[in-house]
């Protein structure tokens, strides 16, 4: 049995085959402009590299803003079941998940299972996510990783009073300008997106074990940062980038084994030529 | 196609034509896309289609022709100001709350960003000369319903007269008297703006009146109480939208045709959705037209909207005016006495939101509740916090949803929204 979940984001889609029960391979590619294209195109290459092809593939569960736009998948299911499924994959002892994107950042109670309890999302800010560390990186003109590791070397963060993108800048700007070091300018950004998803973990219970998952979660700096601020360790998953692939392939597994049809029987072999 | 008449009389109305179009240009295709493009429609929309249809043209054509036989109209901002007493001076009543993007950016040229956008586009719309029911309207009634629109209301005034009612906050003795003497002196401000006197008897057909709306909108509601719901969230949204700009008589008509013919779909059993879809209960802060965002995306994500505890729902209909009482004091006590009834956020304690939304949901089976707030509006997002734990300790799903009238986050509300009716199961 083949399946596969598909993660378009706004920035990178991702692909993931499960064959009997277990991710044998993966793929990542930019979004670009045609979703359905790309779709197809990262599906083709996580399909090749597990040594099969689109064909064999007999269930497909898409997920990601992108999710409308995969017209050949039988199922759509949101980022948030599919991340929590996905976790799940690597750590069944996982209750709540931490997922902090580019554009959104989320956390997950879930069950042994994977199945959603309950969850919480920032609102119309931007300030508790990816894009905050993208604009205060670009700012002090440091490349993301870079920015990371100076962190660590912090004397003294400075604290930051505002919680808003838009204020903070000008607030950062200052200080580099009454020569504040970087790396403790750095430290006390990440101090106040901590802050950020600490008012998010508040919103549902905190429960290990806890998994921070996400691309965000690749950021070294923040994720020390968060631990010792929660005083809880924190797990994380081989590739976070893929997780909701993960998720929506299990799912699409899942779907396989309650005997659901496919959505698209008759159009998949068209699609399969025309795409 | 826009009559050249309508141009004329937006121009003779003060109206900023460029912006106008603008402003109006894309409505007739969301319009589709969200509300002709649905299927099963109940046939009896055609009328609230053909109002929409002409929101800025045949209702503000009635309207000027109405204050040129003598008529005046009022603009208002909220379910507790009493339009009873402006009909029963001979007056049209117009709510002007506003639910569009287009004039938040002037608005924010004067009011902090940090302002619920309720508030800032009502200010726009005037700033920018873009509503013709503002621009319409002989005086605008305002409230202090909260904070915000407090102090708009100093600023509107340089406008165009903007008259102030004090709404109490809690609902003691004292407070109900000053709400009652509060709506005398409206009745003396509105008999002073028209030259007439309101009459036990004007008053008395004021209220059968306005009544007669309320439960033609209870009746319209009553028939969602069914599953398969008969009827979509969104149109009976427009239809509570509308309901603010309609002439009242005509409305209530229309809104009864409309449900006889629901009552057969559910006598036959038919909805427009399948029976078993979720059902949701919106609750929170007001939509004004044309604010359909949460409704479209709950209804394009396999669930049904069922009832808005909100003033664009049963905030504004579910309270009736006492219709017994025969002298002009009693009537004015018995019209002060509906708005003590209806809870808003901006009372404190304010159980009985609480317990209204407990009862909205056994009333219209449903299964989650969305609470939204619009963002900046303090009363409803703190609230928020009592009314969660009041329905998790009920058993009631609930999500929180707090945005604005853009439509920057469309994406990330489904997501959430998706995962909310997901967990539904």
């Amino acid at each position: 049995m083949v399946v596969a979940g598909i993660d378009i984001g706004s920035r990178i889609a991702k692909a993931a085959i499960m064959e009997a029960g277990s991710i044998v391979s993966y793929a990542v590619l930019d979004t670009g402009l045609d979703s359905t294209q790309t779709a197809m195109k990262v599906l083709r290459l996580a399909a090749s590299k597990a040594g099969a092809t689109a064909s064999d593939i007999q269930y497909i569960v898409a997920t990601g803003y992108g999710r409308v736009l995969v017209e050949f998948a039988d199922e759509m299911v949101s980022e948030i079941a599919c991340h929590a499924k996905g976790v799940n994959y690597y750590f069944p002892s996982a209750r709540t998940v931490l997922d902090v994107g580019g554009q959104d950042s989320k956390v997950i109670n879930c069950d042994e299972k994977g199945r959603v309890v309950s969850f919480a999302m920032n609102d119309k800010c931007a300030g508790g996510t990816g894009r905050f560390l993208e604009t205060m990186a670009d700012l002090l003109q440091l490349p993301l990783d870079k920015m990371s590791m100076l962190s660590l070397k912090a004397a003294k963060p400075v604290p930051l009073s505002s919680h808003c993108v838009i204020y903070e800048k000008s607030e950062v700007l200052l200080k580099l300008r009454q020569g504040v070091p970087k790396y403790d300018l750095v430290a006390g950004i990440y101090e106040s997106l901590v802050t950020r998803i600490m008012d998010l973990l508040a919103k549902v219970s905190l429960q290990e074990d806890f998994v921070f998952g996400g691309g965000v979660a690749r950021n070294i700096g923040l994720f020390t940062k968060l631990q010792e601020r929660l005083g809880v360790g924190a797990k994380t998953i081989p590739e976070p980038v893929i997780q909701g692939a993960v998720g929506a392939a299990v799912l699409a597994g899942e779907r396989m084994r309650e005997g659901h049809a496919r959505k698209h029987q008759k159009e998949w072999n068209t699609w399969l030529t025309t795409i | 196609m826009v009559s050249e008449d309508y141009r004329v009389m937006w121009q003779e109305l003060g109206m900023d034509l460029d912006k106008h179009d603008e402003f109006l240009a894309p409505v007739p295709q969301l319009y589709h896309d969200l509300f002709l493009a649905q299927g099963n429609r109940p046939a009896s929309m055609e009328y609230f289609d053909f109002v929409m249809s002409e929101v800025h043209g045949l209702r503000v054509k009635e309207l000027v022709e109405f204050k040129q036989a003598g008529g005046f109209v009022a603009g208002t901002f909220c379910v507790y100001v009493p339009d009873e007493l402006v009909l029963a001076a001979g007056g049209a009543v117009i709510g002007l709350c506003a639910g569009a993007q287009y004039p938040i950016p002037a608005a924010e040229k004067i009011l902090p960003r940090s302002t619920c956008p309720l508030i800032k586009a009502s200010l726009g719309f005037r700033l920018e000369r873009i509503c013709p029911y503002a621009q319409v309207s002989d005086f605008l009634v305002g409230e202090t319903t909260c904070d915000g629109k407090k102090k708009m209301w100093e600023i509107m005034n340089d406008y165009g007269p903007t008259y102030v009612m004090e709404l109490p906050q809690r609902k003691d003795e004292v407070d109900r008297e000053l709400w009652q003497a509060e709506v005398r002196r409206f009745k003396d401000y509105v008999e002073g703006q028209s030259g007439r006197a309101i009459t036990p008897d004007t008053l008395a057909g004021a209220i059968r009146l306005v009544n007669e709306k309320r439960r033609a909108l209870q009746r319209l509601y009553d028939c969602r109480k069914h599953d398969p719901a008969p009827i979509s969230g969104k149109d009976v949204l427009l239809i509570s939208q509308l309901a603010f700009f309609d002439d009242p008589q005509r409305f209530v008509a229309q809104t009864i045709n409309l449900c006889q013919e629901l009552e057969g779909r559910i006598e036959r059993g038919e909805g427009v959705v399948p029976a078993g879809t979720p059902r949701i209960l919106v609750t929170g802060t007001p939509m004004p037209l044309p604010h359909w965002k949460l409704h479209h995306i709950i209804e394009t994500s396999g669930a049904v909207v069922v009832c808005e505890e909100t003033c664009t729902g049963t905030r504004y209909f579910e309270t009736l005016v006492a219709d017994d009482a025969s002298t002009l004091d009693a009537q004015l006590e018995a019209v002060a006495g509906r708005a003590m009834q209806i809870n808003c956020a901006c009372f404190t304690p304010n159980d009985g939101r609480i317990n209204d939304i407990l009862r909205l949901v056994r009333e219209y089976r449903a299964d989650g509740v969305i609470y939204y707030n619009l963002q900046f509006c303090q009363t409803y997002s703190i609230e928020h916090y009592l009314v969660e734990k009041a329905l998790q300790q009920a058993g009631v799903p609930v999500l929180h949803i707090e945005s604005d009238f853009s439509e920057e986050d469309t994406a990330q509300l489904a997501t959430r929204v998706q995962a909310f009716l997901e967990m539904l199961g």
